[in-house]
């Protein structure tokens, strides 16, 4: 087993994406510390969510290596070359990264529970009755127990994503992914879905990752801030520090366009 | 015109036995049509060229090269040297018509799965499922809906195309109309007559696939069930159905 | 070896199938003009909202639509006997057709946005200009593609005339296979010379609408 006192729980080294021609990020490095908190800004196209997809392995790096828990998850240096980890050892590290989307993207053909319980049970193997257990009490958790039967379609955009919140947490991450949950938001139902959040952050050890536009939230909940911008991080600090006083002109330009 | 009834009412028996066979055609070739969509279908996005290429290739053959020509060359061709296969007449007629529609029912599998939302692979992966039961339980369950009106349309055609089996010596419903216009010698009533039960037939199973296809879409949380729709009261309108 | 494939009799086939593919090809465009307007003319009293028009002209369509094209052309064949069976069966094939273009028309005019009909009103266009000189120009680039679709697989189906003793194509296959008790070359060179013309075209369609989408 991997030593993750010393280990960090993610690491990026020179990790570098292309689309055709546009270079998202290029040359990246950075790591997390298991149970930081890191909230990611930047302006749009800064490859903030690119970091999450990668990590989610819904794309592949170009370059470099990422790490976790000190273990190489989606490709490895072997005889100086990088080549790519097979499916069955990725699955390993991935069900280990939870993530919420911006979408929800919850599946329409199953109602509330079968969401959250469809993984645990067919992927991780949990007993149906302990996984429904477990639905129930994170249920709960998110304010929604009584929608345990709906479906899906017949929630509000809020209630959705408070779902997905759950289905993901379902899987016991270590590292929980939060990819502009609240940016599809009628803006009353935001805040059930950040109190939700909040609740996380304060009650579990768990790895998180977040971009969003929240930055009230973000400086309640992380421990750090990464400012994003052209595929590099250009700016690193507490966010008590860089909310105040921000050092880099871009930073300053931003946090004035969005605050 | 009432010795016409007459005589009608004499042949129903073999009307039956015409309207059957066209119904084990209809059947028996929807049946094939859809094995070959899925496997021709699914093969078409796969991932490695060695299923992608040949599926393409199959697909493309067989919606380009006539439904005619594909029967009659099961029937001709295919008893003669190097071959020697004779086929039941049936089989013939459930072959071509399953390999020909099943091709075309391909690109509705390929295109069907292509329309569900990346959302939905995504959040897949999030939690890990493997390709299989990813396809299985989230995809194919969402993409099945979007089949539905498709499958319909190639099912009707499907019923039209099994008029041929006439020409290979089938007693289809096709071969029953000749008979009955014999029978009566008024090609109008014969054919009326005709006409008519074809029409029933494909009204019927457009009715069945109708239902199945609202039974999908309430599946994935769109439209009302079947039971609210055969219900006779007006079905509660739910109005607490919210949209992102 | 030469069981299996007979040069000598697909050379000898050959020039017929190709005199049976210019009558093919023939059926198909004659059909298909038939088809195009006759589809036009559907979708349009299909829209006029007169309940005595609209309902039995949309129970004919479903009726034809929904029974076989080949029992269609055999009853034609047999009631307009003064006809030669070409001329019947380019008809029923425009009229099958058009049943499935009314389809395709109802769907481009239904795509061209309400604003389009708004701003003629706003204009004062009478009815009549409004159609012609706004709405079908832009439905009709809408319908190209389903046309293409429908004329290809119009070409599939012309082997039916055989039936109803055309020597289309296939009929000619059917000809000298019979009359050779060689069927092997003649119908598969009939397959093959029916991809031959679909495919590039299916090809074509695929590009307009990739273009037009």
């Amino acid at each position: 087993m991997p030593d993750t006192a010393t280990k960090p729980a993610i690491q990026f080294q020179g990790v570098g994406k292309r689309f055709g021609d546009n270079v998202v990020l290029d040359g990246l490095d950075f790591s997390v510390a298991a149970g930081d908190r890191v909230t990611l800004i930047g302006p749009s196209g800064s490859g903030k969510t690119t970091i999450l997809r990668l990590l989610m392995t819904l794309e592949e790096a170009n370059d470099g290596l990422i790490l976790v828990d000190g273990v190489p998850y989606t490709h490895e240096m072997r005889g100086g070359k990088r080549v790519a980890i097979p499916e069955k050892r990725r699955s390993l590290v991935r069900r280990r990264v939870g993530m919420v989307f911006q979408q929800f993207n919850l599946f329409p053909n199953m109602s509330v529970l079968e969401n959250i319980i469809e993984a645990p049970i067919h992927v991780l193997g949990v007993p149906k009755a302990e996984a429904i257990a477990k639905a129930e009490d994170l249920l709960e958790k998110v304010g929604l127990a009584d929608k345990r039967d709906a479906r899906c379609t017949q929630l509000s955009g809020g209630q959705q994503q408070r779902v997905a919140i759950a289905r993901a947490l379902a899987m016991e991450p270590e590292i929980l992914l939060l990819d502009e949950v609240t940016s599809a938001l009628d803006p009353e139902l935001v805040a059930d879905v950040l109190a939700v959040l909040r609740n996380i952050a304060e009650t579990t050890d768990i790895t998180m990752l977040i971009v969003t536009h929240e930055m009230q939230f973000a400086r309640e909940v992380s421990n750090r801030v990464l400012m994003f911008d052209g595929g590099k991080i250009i700016e690193e600090a507490h966010p008590e520090e860089i909310f105040t006083s921000p050092k880099h002109e871009r930073t300053q330009e931003f946090l004035r366009a969005v605050l | 015109m009432s010795d016409n009834l007459q005589i009608l009412v004499d042949l129903l028996p073999r009307l039956g036995e015409g309207v059957l066979v066209t119904l084990e055609l209809t059947v028996g070739g929807a049946v094939l049509a859809l094995l070959v969509a899925f496997v021709l279908g699914l093969a078409g996005r796969a991932r490695t060229r060695w299923a992608r290429v040949p599926s393409r290739v199959v697909v493309e053959f067989f919606r380009g090269t006539s439904l005619v020509v594909q029967i009659f060359w099961l029937y001709y061709v295919l008893p003669l040297p190097p071959f020697y296969v004779e086929l039941d007449p049936l089989a013939c007629g459930i072959i071509a018509l399953g390999l020909n529609y099943g091709a075309y029912a391909a690109e509705v599998v390929r295109g069907s799965i292509n329309a569900v939302p990346t959302g939905q692979w995504e959040a897949a992966t999030a939690l890990d499922m493997g390709p299989v039961h990813r396809l299985r339980r989230v995809i194919l369950p969402q993409a099945w809906p979007l089949m539905m009106p498709l499958f319909t349309n190639l099912l009707i055609q499907l019923v039209k195309g099994s008029a041929l089996a006439t020409y290979v010596s089938l007693h289809d419903l096709n071969f029953f109309i000749g008979e009955l216009r014999k029978g009566t010698t008024e090609t109008v009533f014969a054919y009326t007559v005709g006409l008519l039960v074809y029409f029933a037939i494909a009204y019927a199973l457009t009715l069945v696939m109708n239902a199945l296809e609202a039974r999908a879409k309430n599946n994935v949380g769109q439209g009302p069930s079947l039971r609210e729709i055969l219900r006779l009261t007006p079905a509660r309108v739910d109005t607490a159905e919210v949209r992102p | 070896m030469n069981d299996f494939w007979n040069w000598d009799h697909a050379a000898a086939v050959f020039p017929s199938l190709i005199k049976g593919l210019g009558v093919t090809v023939l059926a198909t465009v004659i059909g298909m003009v038939i088809a195009a307007i006759l589809g036009l003319l559907v979708a349009i009293v299909r829209r006029s909202g007169v309940r005595a028009v609209t309902w039995p002209v949309g129970f004919l369509v479903e009726f034809i639509r929904s029974t076989p094209l080949l029992v269609q052309l055999v009853f034609a064949n047999l009631l307009f006997t003064q006809f030669p069976s070409l001329a019947v069966g380019c008809a029923v094939l425009g009229i099958h057709y058009a049943t499935y273009m009314s389809e395709v028309y109802r769907a481009g005019i239904d795509a061209v946005p309400k604003g389009q009909w708004e701003a003629a009103v706003a204009l004062d266009l009478p009815r009549g200009r409004t159609w012609r000189d706004v709405i079908l120009p832009q439905a009709i680039r809408n319908t190209l593609p389903g046309l293409g679709n429908y004329a290809i697989s119009m070409f599939k189906e012309t082997p039916f005339l055989a039936f109803i003793y055309v020597v289309e194509m296939y009929a000619a296959a059917q000809a000298y296979g019979g009359g050779n008790f060689r069927y092997m070359e003649a119908i598969t060179l009939a397959g093959l010379l029916f991809l031959l013309v679909s495919y590039p075209t299916s090809l074509l369609v695929r590009r307009m609408e990739n273009r037009l989408a």
